[in-house]
């Protein structure tokens, strides 16, 4: 074998083009989900307990913090839900070419950035 | 075929369709948990308490719990398996990657019991 021969394998010196943008971001928010859910659970157990618990969580969803770290776990939920969506829409065979996956990651974004400020606005 | 012993269906294909499956009933629960509180306001505790005292919402609740489950597992499986490689992180990577796995196992099987606990134990 040659051991001249141009190699780049360098992965920080690639540019990712927008559909592996969206993917990597898939893989990202699944594991934020992932521990996230943990907040969601304990929020469903502490609620529905009593309705002292219930008056707390409602007293916690006033707090910025939580409300900041309660978007985040939501945000990361919308994301991976439209990417979601967009993978099983591939799947039936629609925007399977190059402009096609372009498009898609497109809508994905444009579709996450509206729902996710959405949500800011409705827990704020 | 290739087969994995970790995997969670063990085999590729298997865990394709789970993770398909398991998105939809996650996406339709996401959905009509957003839904319900975007209709309802001013949801208080008898309300809250009601809709989670129902048959259906238990069983609708559970199954999702039982996607969480599977769809989580397929995902962290599949991310331990791409980046926690003795290629990507070195020679303890088959420790760790197993450590990780097991780690996630317990986490799941943990928000199960939880979550069944809080169905049923409330």
């Amino acid at each position: 074998m040659k051991d001249n021969r141009p190699v780049n394998l360098d992965f920080t010196t690639f540019k990712l083009p927008l559909p592996a943008i969206t993917s990597i971001l898939h893989r990202i928010s699944g594991g934020f989900l992932f521990i996230g859910l943990a907040l969601l659970l304990y929020l469903l157990d502490q609620s529905l307990e009593s309705a002292e618990g219930f008056a707390r969580v409602t007293e916690w969803l006033g707090n910025p913090l939580v409300k900041l770290v309660t978007w985040a776990v939501l945000a990361a939920l919308l994301y991976h839900l439209f990417a979601g969506i967009k993978h099983l829409v591939m799947d039936l065979g629609i925007g399977e070419t190059i402009s096609g996956g372009v498009l898609g990651a497109r809508l994905v974004i444009a579709a996450s950035l509206v729902a996710i400020v959405a949500a800011g606005v409705w827990i704020w | 075929m290739v087969t994995n012993i970790s995997s969670f269906g063990r085999s590729g294909l298997s865990d394709w369709v789970i993770q398909r499956i398991s998105a939809v009933i996650l996406a339709s629960y996401t959905l009509f948990i957003l839904a319900t509180l975007l209709l309802t306001p001013d949801m208080d505790y008898p309300q809250w308490r009601a809709l989670f005292s129902s048959f259906a919402m238990r069983f609708f609740t559970l199954v999702t719990l039982l996607s969480v489950l599977a769809h989580g597992w397929i995902g962290m499986w599949t991310i331990s398996t791409d980046y926690l490689t003795p290629r990507m992180i070195g020679s303890g990577a088959n420790v760790i990657r197993i450590l990780f796995q097991l780690g996630c196992i317990l986490l799941t099987l943990l928000y199960l019991v939880w979550g069944i606990e809080i169905l049923w134990g409330n």
